[in-house]
C-alpha cells in the first residue's frame, strides 16, 4: 500500500518493504498506546482531594514500599476504580474491533447489536422490579448479556452465520430489549427510574473485587487468545470463500472470535455497566493511529483503556459534581474520532 | 457491505414479472393502509359505538359529544400524524440505508434522535419550557443541526462524504450529543423525568397543532424523495459506478441527506425518537423488492405507516384504559416478527 512511494526493482522486495513497513508501525502505534494506558493508570491513581507522587503511587502498587496511609488511598480506595477502568476499556475495545471486522460494518460494535442491551435489561429489570443492588445486578447483566449472544448466533445459524443476517438479527434484538427497557422506564418510581438510567450510563466507581478478579482472569486469558484469532479474523474479512481457500477454518474461526468478544464485553457491562461508544470508536480510532496496519485488537484494546481511563478522569476530577463515567465517554471519545476523521485522508479505514 | 450489483439477481425475465407483481402490491398496501387507519380511529382506549364514531366522521364538526371530542380532535389528528410519520421514518431510514450502504443506518445512529433529545433537554433545564408543543421546534432544530453537522465532518478530507466517513461521523456526534444529555439529566431530576417519556416515541397527546406544524415538511420531503431511486441504485453500485453512470456523486448524497434531515427531523420531533420503523421498514421492503430502491422507497413510504398505527392501536387496546407507547409495542411484537423474516428470508444485501 504505501511500497508506491519508492517504486523497488522487484515485487518480492516491495512486498517484503511494506510488510516490513507495516510491522514497524504496528509495533510503534501499540507500544506507544501501552506507554499512554500505563501513564494514565498511575496518573488516576495520584489525583484527588489528597494528592500522591508517580513513585509513591507504583510502589503501593507493587508492594515495594509500607506506608499505611498511601496504601489506604491507592490500594484501598484508588486501585479498584482505575483497575475497572482499565479491564474495561481493554475489553470494551478489544470486543468492539473483533465485531466490526468480523461483521464488516464498522457500526457493528457491541452496544448496537443486542449485547449491551440484554445486559441492560436484565440489570434494570433487577433493580425496578426485583430492587436488588450492587452485585445481583452485575450478576444479572452477566447473564443478560450472555442470554443476548447466545439468542443472536442461534437465531442467525442458518447453515452457518453470515455477518449481514448476525446485524440484522442483533438489530431487531437490541430494539426489543430497548422497548421493554422503555416500558419498564416509564412505568417505574422516578427514584428506581432515576437508578436505573444511571446504572445504563455506566460508571468505573461501582465495581466489586470479585467482578474485578474475574474480568481480570478472562482478559489474561481471552486477550491471547484474541491475538491468536487474529490471522483468520484478518481473512474472514476478505470474505468467507477467500478465507476457505486460504485454509481458515470459517464457522469454526467465527464461533471462536463471537465468543471471545461475547465473553470480554458482557464481563466489562458487569463491571461498569454499558458504558456506551468506548467499543464503538475504539476500533477505529486504533485503525487511524496504525494506518496500513489496520485491525490490531491488542491497539483497538489499548485505545479502549485508554479512553475510559480519561474519561474516568473528566467525569471525576474535571467536572463541577463527579459524574458515571458513561456520560463522559462520548465528550472525550468523540472530538477525537471526528478529529481523526477529518484530518486522515483515507478511506474504508473505518471497518 | 459487499458490492453486489443492485441489478443482479434473477434472470431478465423473473425480474419482469417481479415488476408486474411489484405494482399491484403498491394498491394491496394502500388498501392495506385504509384499513388499519380506519381500525386506528374506530378503536383505542375508550370503546365507542362504531356508528357514532361514523357519524361524527361523517358531519365533521364537533358536536361538543365526547364521542365527536375523541373521534375528531384526539383520534383523527393521532391517526394522520402516524400515518404521516410512518411515511416519514420509513423513507428516512431507505435513503440513509441506500447512502451509507449500511444496514445499521438509520435516522438513530446518524445523530438525529441524539440532537433532538439534547435540544429537547437544553429547552428544558435552561430555557424553563415545557410541553410536547414547544419541543417540536427544539427537537426538529436539534435532529437538523445534528445532521448539517455529520454530513459536514464527513465531507471534510480529499474523498468528501463516504459511507464509511458517514457512518462514523453519525457515531461521534451521537456520541458527544448523548454525553450533553445524559450530563444534564443526571444532575437534573426535572429533566430527566420529562425525557424519560419523551425517549420512548409515543403518538398519544399529539394533537392538531403538532401535526399542521410537521405536516407541511413531511409531505414535500416524501415528494421530493420518490426521486431518489435511481441515484440510490447508482451509488449502490460504488461510488466509481455511479460516477461512470453521470451522477454527481457528492451532490446527490447532500440532497439525500437534507431529505432525509426535513424527514426524519419532523417525524421525530413530532413522536419522539421511534427507532424502529426507519430501521426495520426498508429492510423489509428490500426483502419484498429485491435490491431496486425505485420500488424500495414507496414500499418503505406505505409500509412503515402500517407498521406504526398497527403498533399504536395494538398499544391503545390492549390495556386499555391504560395505553402501551408505540416504542415499547415496536419492540416487543415488531421485533420478534422482524427477527423471524430474517431468519427465513433470502437476504438482499444493502
Amino acid at each position: 500500500m504505501t511500497a508506491t512511494m519508492t517504486p523497488p526493482k522487484t515485487a518480492p522486495a516491495a512486498l517484503r518493504l511494506s510488510r516490513r513497513r507495516r510491522a514497524t508501525r504496528s509495533l510503534a502505534v501499540t507500544g506507544t498506546l501501552a506507554v499512554t494506558v500505563a501513564a494514565l493508570f498511575v496518573l488516576t491513581m495520584m489525583v484527588g482531594s489528597f494528592r500522591l507522587s508517580p513513585t509513591e503511587v507504583i510502589a503501593s502498587v507493587l508492594h515495594l514500599r509500607d506506608d499505611p496511609s498511601v496504601d489506604f488511598v491507592v490500594r484501598g480506595l484508588r486501585l479498584p476504580t482505575a483497575a475497572s477502568a482499565l479491564t474495561a476499556g481493554l475489553a470494551l475495545g478489544a470486543s468492539g474491533t473483533i465485531f466490526q471486522q468480523l461483521l464488516r460494518n464498522p457500526l457493528a460494535s457491541p452496544d448496537l447489536v443486542g449485547i449491551a442491551n440484554g445486559a441492560g435489561l436484565a440489570a434494570v429489570l433487577g433493580i425496578v422490579v426485583l430492587g436488588v443492588g450492587g452485585l445481583a445486578v452485575s450478576g444479572l447483566a452477566l447473564g443478560g448479556a450472555f442470554a443476548a449472544g447466545l439468542l443472536m448466533y442461534l437465531l442467525a445459524w442458518r447453515d452457518g452465520v453470515s455477518g449481514y443476517r448476525f446485524i440484522l438479527i442483533g438489530v431487531g434484538v437490541a430494539a426489543f430489549f430497548d422497548g421493554i427497557v422503555g416500558y419498564v422506564l416509564t412505568k417505574a418510581q422516578l427514584f428506581e427510574a432515576r437508578q436505573a438510567m444511571h446504572w445504563l450510563t455506566g460508571s468505573v466507581g461501582q465495581a466489586s473485587t470479585s467482578e474485578l478478579r474475574l474480568l481480570a482472569v478472562a482478559l489474561v486469558v481471552l486477550l491471547p487468545a484474541a491475538l491468536l484469532l487474529q490471522r483468520p479474523l484478518r481473512t474472514l474479512e476478505l470474505g468467507d470463500d477467500a478465507a476457505r481457500a486460504l485454509g481458515t477454518r470459517t464457522e469454526l474461526s467465527r464461533a471462536g472470535l463471537i465468543a471471545t468478544a461475547v465473553v470480554l464485553v458482557a464481563l466489562a457491562v458487569a463491571v461498569t455497566g454499558p458504558i456506551a461508544f468506548v467499543a464503538l470508536v475504539a476500533g477505529p480510532i486504533a485503525n487511524r493511529l496504525l494506518g496500513p496496519a489496520t485491525g490490531g485488537i491488542l491497539a483497538a484494546a489499548f485505545v479502549g483503556a485508554a479512553l475510559l481511563l480519561t474519561a474516568d478522569l473528566v467525569a471525576v476530577h474535571l467536572m463541577p459534581t463527579p459524574l458515571p463515567t458513561g456520560v463522559v465517554t462520548g465528550a472525550v471519545g468523540a472530538p477525537y474520532l471526528l478529529w481523526l476523521l477529518a484530518t486522515t485522508n483515507r478511506q474504508g479505514a473505518g471497518g | 457491505m459487499s458490492a453486489t450489483s443492485p441489478y443482479a439477481t434473477g434472470t431478465p425475465r423473473r425480474r419482469a414479472r417481479r415488476a408486474v407483481a411489484l405494482g399491484p402490491g403498491l394498491a394491496v398496501l394502500c388498501a392495506v393502509l385504509v384499513l388499519v387507519a380506519f381500525l386506528s380511529v374506530t378503536m383505542g382506549s375508550r370503546s365507542l359505538g362504531l356508528w357514532d364514531v361514523l357519524r361524527a366522521l361523517g358531519s365533521l364538526d364537533d358536536d361538543g359529544s365526547i364521542t365527536s371530542t375523541v373521534t375528531l380532535e384526539m383520534r383523527v389528528p393521532r391517526t394522520l400524524l402516524g400515518i404521516l410519520a410512518g411515511a416519514a421514518l420509513g423513507v428516512a431510514g431507505a435513503v440513509l440505508q441506500g447512502v451509507t450502504r449500511n444496514p445499521l443506518a438509520d435516522a438513530g445512529i446518524m445523530g438525529i434522535n441524539s440532537g433532538a433529545a439534547a435540544f429537547v433537554v437544553f429547552a428544558i433545564t435552561v430555557l424553563g419550557v415545557r410541553g410536547a408543543g414547544v419541543y417540536v421546534w427544539f427537537a426538529f432544530a436539534g435532529a437538523a443541526v445534528a445532521l448539517v453537522l455529520v454530513y459536514a465532518i464527513a465531507s471534510m478530507g480529499r474523498e468528501g462524504a463516504t459511507p464509511v466517513k458517514l457512518a462514523l461521523a453519525g457515531v461521534a456526534v451521537t456520541a458527544g450529543l448523548a454525553s450533553v444529555t445524559s450530563g444534564i439529566v443526571m444532575t437534573n431530576v426535572d429533566a430527566l423525568n420529562e425525557l424519560r417519556f419523551w425517549q420512548v416515541g409515543s403518538l398519544a397527546g399529539r394533537y392538531t397543532p403538532i401535526l399542521t406544524g410537521v405536516a407541511p415538511f413531511i409531505l414535500v420531503g416524501l415528494a421530493v424523495s420518490m426521486f431518489f431511486g435511481r441515484p440510490l441504485n447508482g451509488l449502490a453500485l460504488g461510488e466509481d459506478a455511479a460516477r461512470g453512470l453521470g451522477q454527481h456523486v457528492p451532490r446527490t448524497r447532500a440532497a439525500a441527506f437534507a431529505v432525509v434531515a426535513v424527514l426524519a427531523g419532523a417525524a421525530t420531533a413530532a413522536c419522539g425518537p421511534i427507532v424502529f420503523v426507519g430501521l426495520v421498514v426498508p429492510h423489509v421492503a428490500r426483502f419484498v423488492c429485491g435490491p431496486d430502491y425505485r420500488w424500495i422507497l414507496p414500499y418503505s413510504m406505505l409500509l412503515a405507516p402500517i407498521v406504526l398505527l398497527l403498533a399504536d392501536v395494538l398499544g391503545r387496546v390492549a390495556v386499555a384504559p391504560d395505553e402501551l407507547q408505540v416504542g415499547v409495542v415496536l419492540g416487543v411484537l415488531g421485533a420478534p416478527a422482524f427477527v423471524a423474516v430474517v431468519r427465513y428470508a433470502r437476504l438482499s444485501e444493502v
